[in-house]
């Protein structure tokens, strides 16, 4: 039984810093992590053999991020769980927002498509077959896509540098 | 000599990533090294990613902490057992509840929202079950002696693999099925008995292109359903019962559709 814990155990740091990268805050990432981890847990002997544990994995998590925010979004504004707040690791000083935006920061003007595959492909590593297993989408729309994400995450670069210098001005 | 694949977008976006073999890499290269414009681009974009990993990097060196050990989540769930899972059907079908509005206005890139296809599987489901598991002399259009018949022909009209779930370690058993109207063609129904002759239906209409959906759970005075979506199908169990012993009946079933 404890081969199901060698299997997946390697994995939950990519787990933790993808779903850390959607959600900031670390109590709620981690409950994100846990309930893939149950989910994961509950449906192992459905899992196709041979299947791709990561891309498996990621899907499940993904899957249950966006049931969180889409009720999230039921439940009205007050509720933000996908707020855009400053990451908190203690290398962003207050400074560094108005200076340039780091990537991370920038990664939140983008829908959540454009976040998710930039986060498992660039981050992750996911090789396009497991990120189009993900996104259940053909492999050429994983390229066509991964395209337009990281266009948008650089025009959000040139965005986020004008409204700071109108804002500095 | 060879005639040379043309550079695409692809090769770019696999250049970002470091995907590319050498040859093909020395060739993105080259591009780059004529076009000012292009390379300022991919520069920027790989900028981006290294910046992404960076930011990032702290967390995946973390420890993992102790509430996500696989060991810890495993003795958990052995404790609550079945009960664990009906909390968090019981929870997500709570918090599925709620018009399509909202939802819609979430996602600006999202496909077919699971919800709305979700919710109807159940009021139809139940409205089957009041029509026809109530009826003492026709419950069923094929019983239950003629099952390879009906599965047969209930799979052929709605073009999908179905089967009768085997229900019997539950104590039920099959008593036959019927086709039904559905809004988007016809839809299968399949009736179970226990002991005391108390009714449970399965129904399954295909799905769309919804994806798949935890369990939701929904009670209309006695009558208690499980639905869900899975592989473009929708489904609902519908009886007179409680909702564990219900959510059982739900697994089983889901069981045995997902090893088809």
């Amino acid at each position: 039984m404890d081969e199901i814990a060698a299997e997946i155990e390697p994995l939950i740091p990519s787990l933790r810093r993808y779903a850390r990268a959607l959600l900031h805050d670390r109590d709620a990432a981690d409950d994100l992590v846990q309930s893939t981890l149950e989910r994961a847990l509950t449906r192992w002997r459905l899992r196709r053999p041979g299947g791709d544990l990561r891309a498996w994995l990621f899907t499940i998590e993904r899957n249950l991020y966006l049931d969180q925010r889409r009720r999230a979004v039921r439940r009205g504004p007050a509720v933000d769980l996908d707020s855009r707040g400053p990451f908190t690791d203690g290398a962003a000083g207050p400074e560094r927002s108005l200076i340039a935006r780091d990537a991370l920061a920038r990664l939140g003007d983008l829908p959540e498509d454009q976040r998710s595959l930039l986060l498992l492909i660039g981050v992750e590593e996911l090789s396009y077959e497991q990120a189009a297993r993900v996104f259940d989408v053909p492999v050429g729309t994983i390229m066509s896509r991964l395209s337009r994400a990281r266009e948008a995450l650089r025009h959000s670069v040139e965005a986020g540098r004008t409204t700071v210098l109108r804002r500095v001005k | 000599m060879t005639a040379r694949r043309p550079l695409s977008e692809d090769d770019l976006q696999a250049y970002v990533d470091g995907r590319l073999e050498a040859a093909r890499r020395a060739e993105v290269e080259a591009y780059l090294e004529s076009d000012a414009e292009a390379a300022r681009r991919i520069a920027g974009q790989i900028a981006d990613r290294d910046d992404l990993r960076a930011r990032l990097a702290a967390v995946a060196a973390e420890p993992i902490p102790a509430r996500l050990s696989i060991a810890h989540l495993r003795s958990e769930r052995r404790a609550f057992a079945g009960q664990r899972f009906g909390a968090i059907a019981a929870a997500l079908a709570f918090l599925l509840i709620g018009g399509a509005g909202g939802w819609l206005a979430s996602e600006r890139w999202h496909r077919t929202p699971t919800i709305l296809a979700a919710a109807p599987v159940a009021d139809a489901a139940m409205v089957a079950w009041r029509t026809y598991a109530v009826e003492v002399a026709h419950p069923v259009e094929v019983s239950a002696d003629q099952e390879a018949h009906l599965v047969k022909w209930l799979s052929r009209r709605l073009g999908r693999k179905l089967t009768a779930p085997k229900l019997d370690a539950l104590g039920l058993k099959l008593i036959g099925g019927r086709l039904l109207p559905a809004t988007s063609g016809p839809a299968a129904q399949f009736m179970y008995e226990d002991a005391q002759g108390r009714r449970v239906t399965v129904y399954v209409r295909p799905g769309g292109d919804a994806e798949p959906s935890a369990f939701r759970f929904e009670r209309t005075g006695e009558l208690a359903a499980f639905s869900w979506i899975d592989a473009k199908l929708s489904y609902a169990v519908v009886a007179q019962t409680d909702r564990d012993h219900l959510l059982g009946i739900a697994r089983a079933i889901y069981q045995q559709y997902e090893a088809l």
